[in-house]
């Protein structure tokens, strides 16, 4: 897209080649943090080195997952909740491919939670980036379950009645093997956390706090997105490596953010073929995890 | 940044130097790139785009280091910036000024 | 050279086509038909009584270089068969009525995107848990309008385990030329009795694989339809940078919110089936020429049929048989060609009459059509559906 002054040529947004501009502007309201998390996402696959064409982008529903739409890469938008198994079909259908799941905190873990403890139990080799904005936005701001208690969204005007997950901790209770939360304003870490999931091997999880000022911000009375901002940069906690237990996001006092897993864990693709090749012992004697010898995804 | 005397190798270093550039069609007002700029090179202008946005400003480029940090804040990807040299920041802000 | 195969046996075949004669279960003989036709990915969960076609997956897929996995509900397993099938695997999943309830959403989904693969469905009575393990043909009206919205679907239904092997076969064949996911409507006497199986060579089996676009990507689009009403198909990581989703999308593959990309989109996904109903829709026919009563029926139900019909004829009555073998899209031209020159047409199902809406619609008051119901739990004597012909011979009825 060129500025109304450029006659002389002027140069396209770094990120102009993996955006499908046509579909430019795009849905997300002003100062929603999907666009920052967007640009973040793109800037880590650019990074993590990997073939554009052997990567793929799989998402649910809601306005995270519309991200799928917006990126030019393999994509599929599939539905509500369902991204995982998606994702995992496709996966272990062809292995090369670098899968990342992209979707909102309602898709994966209200919805999709099933599919997202078993993704994390069976170490299934995709990142997962679950972009949060404590609320379901899309629909106009219902209570997700990351709501915090007492907040007001439309299905609960008199305040959250439910105390909402910690998605960290969940996911890494479920086997996880990469864990990490930042907000959309810690974009650089945010990116390399990304690169380094998906570099990783096995399931990572990546969960980004973003404002949503049309929805909950708005009901809330947050003001605008920057006053979201402004809050993640003043109550955020970077505390790398603590148990995600004691990490939850407690607006009241601090958002505790940082890579708070990174651990080795065999895949399922690496236990499938050792089951195919009859080399898994005898149970109960049959080892848990076994680290392959070749790395190969 | 005052110096009690001149760092010696001062003149073999350079700063990188950025010339941002807005694509005002895309931008939705939302001010995350003049509120985080480190060096407060941009401000909201009374401008608006079709959309009736109002869009930032340029207000002193030759502040600005490049760092790309608006660029990846900006949600509609509507400002990046790109490397350019202390003579160009110095030229365009010249040919601003003549512009005026 | 017979060769007995039985679900104790250690180390199963490690050849996909396993050529020759059995004595076969037809949930194993449709796990053998998937994998003839090249099936290398099975997604599922238990449910009776399909379970002995995923444990058989099980079993085989890991020799063949293929993936077998449990999912966690059939919600799960639809979506991961989508999924492998955009990764350039021939994909499928199994189930009865409970699970193809909850995977109706995702064949909508399938249907959009227009992704081969195919569900097979082994009927048991319901509704509900209903009798878990007996028969029922009480979702045939589920296979045609289970998912919202308005699509049109290619659902079979074999009546023996041979074709139980056969028609997964077709199956696949059909998902991967058409483009959408098949519906095999088994039923569980149909999956659970043992019959004698013949698999023929690999050189005699006609598989056909998904078209691949002959254009470079960047004048590639999704959902350009050869003449034919289908499309060229992109894997994912082919190079093509397609975008796939479930909402209403134009031929680029992006959504478009409004009526004519609607119009121009759901045409296409109708057309598709509608204009190729000749080369989808197959009967087998049976003593039509001459025959005053004809009774058109599917799945374990034209095994009964079959025989009521050999023994009407015995008693000198003019019966004839259509056995559906493609149950959606109906074959109107025929029933109606037929209902203008027959007395009666009979349909027995195993349940309180689905089908039979079809075959009176088609029929559109040309003759009467009697429906031979029984709810479920068994199968339809033959004996019953005879006295169906001769009440309607007699004008009984």
């Amino acid at each position: 897209m060129k500025t109304k002054k450029a006659e002389k040529t002027v140069p396209e947004h770094p990120m102009e080649g993996l955006i499908r501009s046509e579909r430019l502007p795009h849905i997300w309201c002003a100062g929603c943090g999907i666009g920052t998390v967007f640009g973040s996402v793109m800037a880590a696959i650019q990074k993590s080195g990997y073939d554009l064409d052997k990567t793929a982008i799989v998402s649910g529903i809601g306005c995270t997952a519309r991200m799928a739409g917006y990126i030019r890469l393999d994509s599929f938008h599939t539905t509500h909740g369902r991204a995982l198994p998606f994702a995992t079909g496709l996966k272990l259908a062809k292995p090369e491919l670098k899968v990342i799941v992209i979707s909102g905190d309602g898709d994966l873990l209200a919805i999709g939670g099933n599919h997202f403890i078993h993704a994390a139990r069976r170490n299934i080799d995709i990142t997962v980036i679950c972009v949060n904005n404590l609320n379901y936005g899309m629909t106009g701001g219902q209570l997700a379950p990351s709501t915090p208690f007492g907040a007001k969204t439309t299905t609960s005007v008199t305040g959250c009645p439910e105390e909402p997950f910690n998605f960290c901790y969940l996911a890494s209770a479920c086997g996880a093997v990469y864990v990490a939360r930042w907000t959309s304003l810690h974009i650089r870490r945010l990116t390399n956390s990304i690169t380094e999931a998906m570099q990783k091997r096995g399931f990572g999880f990546v969960e980004i706090l973003t404002p949503c000022p049309t929805s909950f911000g708005r009901r809330n009375k947050i003001g605008t997105a920057l006053e979201t901002l402004k809050f993640y940069h003043e109550r955020s906690l970077i505390r790398n490596d603590i148990d995600p237990k004691e990490a939850p996001i407690e607006f009241g006092h601090n958002i505790v953010v940082g890579k708070f897993v990174d651990t080795e864990r065999s895949t399922f693709m690496d236990n499938y073929q050792l089951s195919c090749k009859n080399r898994i012992g005898d149970w109960p004697n049959s080892e848990g995890t076994i680290v392959p010898e070749n790395q190969a995804g | 940044m005052k110096y009690w005397r001149k760092p010696l190798d001062l003149e073999s270093i350079r700063a990188s130097r950025g010339k941002v550039i807005i694509i005002e069609e895309r931008c939705k007002g939302c001010g995350f790139c003049v509120a985080y700029c480190p060096r407060d090179v941009l401000a909201m202008s009374q401008a608006f785009n079709a959309k009736g946005y109002h869009t930032p400003a340029i207000i002193d480029e030759s502040k600005c280091v490049n760092c790309h940090f608006c660029e990846a804040l900006c949600p509609e990807f509507a400002i990046f910036s790109i490397e350019t040299t202390e003579a160009a920041q110095g030229q365009s802000a010249r040919s601003r000024k003549k512009n005026k | 050279m017979k060769k007995y195969l039985l679900f104790g046996v250690r180390r199963m075949a490690d050849k996909a086509v396993m050529t020759g004669t059995y004595f076969m279960n037809g949930d194993y003989a449709c796990c053998e038909g998937a994998l003839a036709a090249g099936c290398r990915f099975f997604a599922g969960y238990p449910i009776t009584p399909a379970t002995e076609i995923a444990e058989r997956m099980s079993r085989r897929l890991p020799n063949l270089g293929g993936i077998f996995i449990q999912m966690e509900d059939e919600i799960a397993s639809m979506s991961a068969i989508l999924g492998a099938s955009w990764g350039g695997v021939k994909a499928m999943t199994s189930t009865s009525g409970p699970g193809f309830s909850l995977m109706m959403e995702n064949i909508g989904l399938g249907i959009c995107t227009e992704t081969p693969c195919v569900i097979c469905n082994v009927q048991r009575a319901g509704p509900s848990t209903g009798l878990p393990t007996l028969v029922g043909q009480g979702d045939m009206m589920q296979a045609r309008w289970g998912s919202h919205g308005h699509y049109e679907v290619i659902a079979l239904a074999p009546s023996s385990p041979q074709e139980m092997f056969d028609l997964t076969i077709r199956a696949f064949n059909l998902s991967e030329q058409y483009r959408l996911p098949v519906m095999i409507m088994a039923d569980e006497v149909v999956g659970h009795m043992n019959e004698r199986v013949v698999i023929p060579r690999r050189e005699e089996i006609e598989i056909v694989g998904r078209r691949k676009p002959k254009v470079p990507p960047r004048h590639y689009l999704p959902y350009h339809p050869d003449p034919d009403g289908v499309a060229p198909m992109a894997n994912c990581g082919d190079g093509y940078r397609i975008h796939i989703t479930g909402l209403t999308h134009d031929e680029r593959g992006y959504p478009g919110m409004d009526e004519k990309t609607q119009a121009q989109m759901v045409n296409r996904l109708i057309g598709k089936i509608v204009n190729n109903r000749d080369k989808i829709i197959r009967t087998e026919n049976i003593c039509l020429d001459d025959a005053d009563v004809v009774v058109v029926a599917y799945g374990i139900s034209a095994r009964s049929a079959k025989q009521a019909v050999r023994d009407a004829r015995s008693a000198g009555i003019r019966a004839g048989l259509i056995k559906l073998e493609t149950v959606w899209p109906f074959p109107e031209t025929l029933i109606r060609d037929v209902a203008s020159r027959v007395r009666a047409l009979i349909m027995p199902e195993i349940n309180a009459g689905q089908m039979v809406l079809e075959l009176q619609r088609c029929a559109g008051g040309a003759c009467p059509v009697h429906l031979v119901s029984h709810l479920g739990g068994s199968i339809i004597h033959p004996a019953t559906i005879l006295s169906a012909i001769e009440d309607s011979v007699k004008g009984r009825k």
